[in-house]
């Protein structure tokens, strides 16, 4: 489990982090949505040590998170996949594991991975760029799930995928949460995502969390700039 | 008062400037002394620092010593004392021109293409993903680098400056009538250890401000093409303003003494 209490952070004078209050449960899934400069971006970093928080505590398992601790049970699928320009696709999925394992094992494991997120194994000696948007994310999954970690997150998992291969990357998503019983966080705008991933939504508005309940719940809440959320993101 | 306050802000702001630069430089220094050392991209920088480099360097220090013996000739031929071009040219070539044209050729082709390289991973979120990686970039992409660069521009500067010696010998001896024995006994017998040891001494310290350069500036790009693009510029802008600075320094400190 971790928790985050009352982060604050400020860039520039100006608060993007307005005492953010919020508990991602152990094996579940959480999705925080929020519209564009709400601060959803900066919270993901907060945890990862990226950014650090100006005031505020953020506990894992109840110890203050240690990122450098906590980074090595962790895997991230980034908004852009952010695979390695010059590396092959399978050393991108086996980056960490290259450094646990010799080389074939390591490959064996990529080539596995690669095919749970559906990618044949003549793309492993590819380089990212000469795969599409939809591959890439798929090889981006595969190296967030490479070494099986316990923490999963995902930044804008769907942005700039079409909606048949957003559909695919979700369905992905889920399945794999649910095979693992990882501890994820999702920041995303697409509504698809929250109906399809999340056992629970938290929004964030201007730096805070205005509201937080399950997707079932979120149908019949009655705050008004959820509603005008979803309205706007379906 | 207006003007004051602006120049004071620049002044903050360009020692907070070589502040952080130093600091990063500091740290990189640091870090070649621990492991691990990433062999792979070791040794792909070495490739590209210093292979891929020969040509360029090879063709700068070929016409500058081809133009360097019809310089000295021409300047020579004034008070008589054409019989020193070999002397010259092998001077100038080892002690100024051969580490300072190959520092700025690095710094053209090495600087530009490390800042680039890495502020579009920072743009494109791959430092970051490092990061999550459990992977230092400083340890991963920047030390790499700057080692490399530390051992193999001395080697260019060496290379440089054969080059650029056998660019003046082609030329003197092809159309200004030198005897090409005597003119390659002048030249090695005038040059001394030192001269070459401040060579290599400057290509070592020339490599280490291009990489360090280029990884300082590329680490801390700002986002989007336009971010990349200021970075690659100002990264070349100030390796060879400090390639320049750090030449008169050296150069201070070697023959001075």
């Amino acid at each position: 489990m971790i928790t985050l209490t009352d982060i604050h952070k400020t860039f520039d004078g100006k608060p993007i982090l307005r005492g953010v209050n919020l508990t991602l449960p152990q094996g579940q899934s959480t999705v925080v949505i929020g519209a564009s400069g709400s601060g959803k971006s900066v919270l993901m970093r907060s945890i990862l040590g990226l950014v650090t928080p100006d005031s505020g505590t953020i506990t894992h398992q109840d110890a203050p998170l240690n990122p450098q601790a906590f980074l090595n049970d962790f895997g991230m699928l980034f908004q852009g996949a952010a695979l390695f320009d010059s590396l092959p696709i399978w050393q991108n999925v086996a980056f960490r594991l290259l450094r646990q394992m010799p080389k074939p094992r390591a490959r064996a494991i990529a080539l596995q991975k690669l095919a749970r997120v559906g990618l044949d194994a003549d793309v492993a000696d590819r380089l990212p760029a000469t795969l599409s948007g939809g591959m890439q994310k798929r090889a981006g999954l595969a190296r967030a799930i490479a070494t099986d970690p316990s923490v999963i997150f995902f930044d804008e998992p769907t942005t700039g995928l079409d909606p048949i291969m957003a559909r695919t990357i979700n369905t992905l998503i889920r399945d794999i949460v649910s095979e693992t019983n990882a501890t994820t966080l999702t920041i995303t705008h697409d509504m698809t995502t929250v109906h399809s991933i999340a056992d629970q939504v938290a929004l964030l508005d201007k730096g805070k969390i205005r509201w937080h309940g399950t997707p079932a719940q979120m149908a019949t809440a009655t705050d008004d700039k959820l509603q005008a959320f979803l309205f706007s993101g379906s | 008062m207006i003007y004051l306050a602006v120049l004071g802000r620049v002044v903050l702001g360009t020692l907070g400037a070589l502040g952080r630069v130093t600091i990063f430089a500091f740290s990189a220094i640091v870090h070649i002394f621990r492991p691990p050392l990433y062999v792979g991209q070791f040794l792909t920088s070495l490739v590209q620092i210093g292979w891929l480099s020969l040509p360029v360097v090879g063709l700068t220090a070929l016409f500058t010593g081809g133009a360097l013996v019809m310089q000295i000739y021409a300047g020579g031929a004034r008070f008589n004392a054409q019989a020193v071009v070999p002397q010259i040219v092998a001077i100038g070539m080892v002690r100024e021109l051969g580490p300072v044209l190959v520092g700025l050729m690095v710094a053209a082709r090495v600087t530009a293409a490390i800042a680039a390289e890495i502020a579009t991973m920072k743009v494109t979120e791959q430092l970051d993903a490092l990061i999550t990686l459990s992977t230092d970039p400083m340890r991963y992409l920047t030390v790499p680098r700057v080692l490399a660069a530390l051992l193999v521009v001395p080697l260019l500067v060496a290379v440089g400056d054969v080059i650029g010696i056998m660019g003046g010998y082609i030329v003197a001896t092809g159309s200004l009538g030198f005897n090409p024995t005597a003119y390659l006994r002048n030249t090695v017998d005038f040059l001394e250890p030192l001269d070459i040891a401040s060579s290599l001494i400057k290509g070592a310290a020339f490599g280490m401000i291009a990489a360090i350069m280029g990884c300082y500036f590329g680490m801390n790009a700002d986002r989007g093409a336009r971010g990349v693009g200021r970075a690659t510029k100002s990264a070349v802008e100030a390796a060879a303003v400090l390639i320049l600075a750090a030449n008169f320094v050296l150069t201070a400190l070697i023959f001075a003494l």
